[in-house]
């Protein structure tokens, strides 16, 4: 196929929006250009939920570790290497037996980005922001955790100033496992609330 | 119950596999953007997350509210008005760089990388 014609497909308007953005602020020299693109592959590529499962993991195995992330989840996370934007304050919520937390920004997104990388798309949405306040049992059922009656469940609204992390319960007929083997069973969704760490069967299939 | 969370009683939660962090690149690119401007001190994240919150109610309101384009849609939107409000630029050479970009796509060989030229709005 031979064409000359000289038009590209039009830029979307999104696009065009985004562009005139980033050259006015190179421009400006508020911004670099490969500085972004670095930023990008960092939360693409490297900053995610592992990051949380090996500190959950930890907590798991290492009691002095839990304290300190109890009692200051920021420098707890710190201390592992994790730190970065949406880190400033962090607070690890603890699942037991009698209480399970669960994480929200009504708001917006409010995320620990360092811990668990960039939100969910379910966690973002309208549908979640504003049911899991109001029902989260009924919410949480959706995930396919349903709870015993007795256990309260504690709905944590994320801010600007205060991101949460959930250090879910650590499975049943884990003991003797090693941080490692323990952090491929912590799922992401387990450290927003609304799943369960992964059962050791599970674990093997992921 | 406000006329916001009715609405978003009848959309079901999306799901999400841990598939990719943006679909498209221009969500990463404004993505990076903000956080870049928030580091180096243009706006505070509390700031950002009024603008951004305000967007995403205006946004749920219309009955857009639940997915990564949806999100993104807001954040750009939320992040010219923060440039705007926070006099860094201004809306007039917003609309004029993306006049150029536009001129510049329309003039570009398909393959080839598109260049601002000395089109309308170009430098």
């Amino acid at each position: 196929m031979s064409h000359n014609h000289k038009h590209s497909a039009p830029l979307p308007e999104t696009v065009l929006r985004v562009k005139s953005l980033e050259s006015l602020l190179v421009e400006k020299g508020l911004v670099d250009s490969a500085a972004l693109d670095q930023l990008v592959d960092r939360y693409e590529n490297r900053v995610g939920p592992r990051n949380g499962a090996a500190v959950v993991a930890r907590a798991w195995t290492d009691a002095a570790y839990r304290d300190r992330l109890l009692a200051d989840g920021t420098a707890a996370i710190a201390e592992m290497g994790y730190t970065g934007a949406q880190g400033e304050h962090i607070i690890a919520v603890e699942n037991t037996d009698r209480v399970h937390n669960v994480v929200v920004c009504t708001l917006c997104s409010c995320y620990p980005w360092p811990v668990l990388g960039l939100p969910p798309v379910w966690y973002k949405s309208a549908p979640y922001r504003s049911r899991v306040v109001r029902e989260p049992r009924a919410v949480l059922a959706e995930f396919g955790t349903v709870l015993p009656e007795d256990v309260e469940v504690r709905v944590w609204d994320s801010t600007a100033e205060t991101r949460y992390l959930v250090i879910p319960k650590r499975p049943d007929g884990t003991e003797g496992m090693s941080a490692a083997e323990l952090a491929e069973l912590v799922n992401r969704d387990s450290m927003i609330g609304t799943r369960l760490a992964s059962n050791v069967q599970e674990g093997e299939a992921a | 119950m406000s006329s916001n969370d009715t609405l978003a009683e009848n959309l079901d939660l999306p799901r999400d596999d841990g598939g990719p962090v943006f679909e498209e690149p221009w969500q990463a690119q404004a993505f990076a953007l903000t956080v870049k401007l928030n580091e180096q001190g243009c706006f505070s994240w509390s700031e950002w997350a009024d603008i951004f919150g305000a967007e995403i109610a205006r946004a749920t309101k219309a009955g857009r509210g639940c997915g990564n384009e949806d999100y993104y849609l807001c954040w750009l939107a939320a992040l010219e008005r923060i440039i705007e409000e926070k006099n860094i630029l201004t809306r007039d050479q917003l609309l004029a760089r993306k006049e150029a970009w536009r001129h510049a796509g329309e003039h570009t060989e398909h393959g080839q990388p598109i260049v601002l030229g000395d089109g309308p709005g170009g430098h």
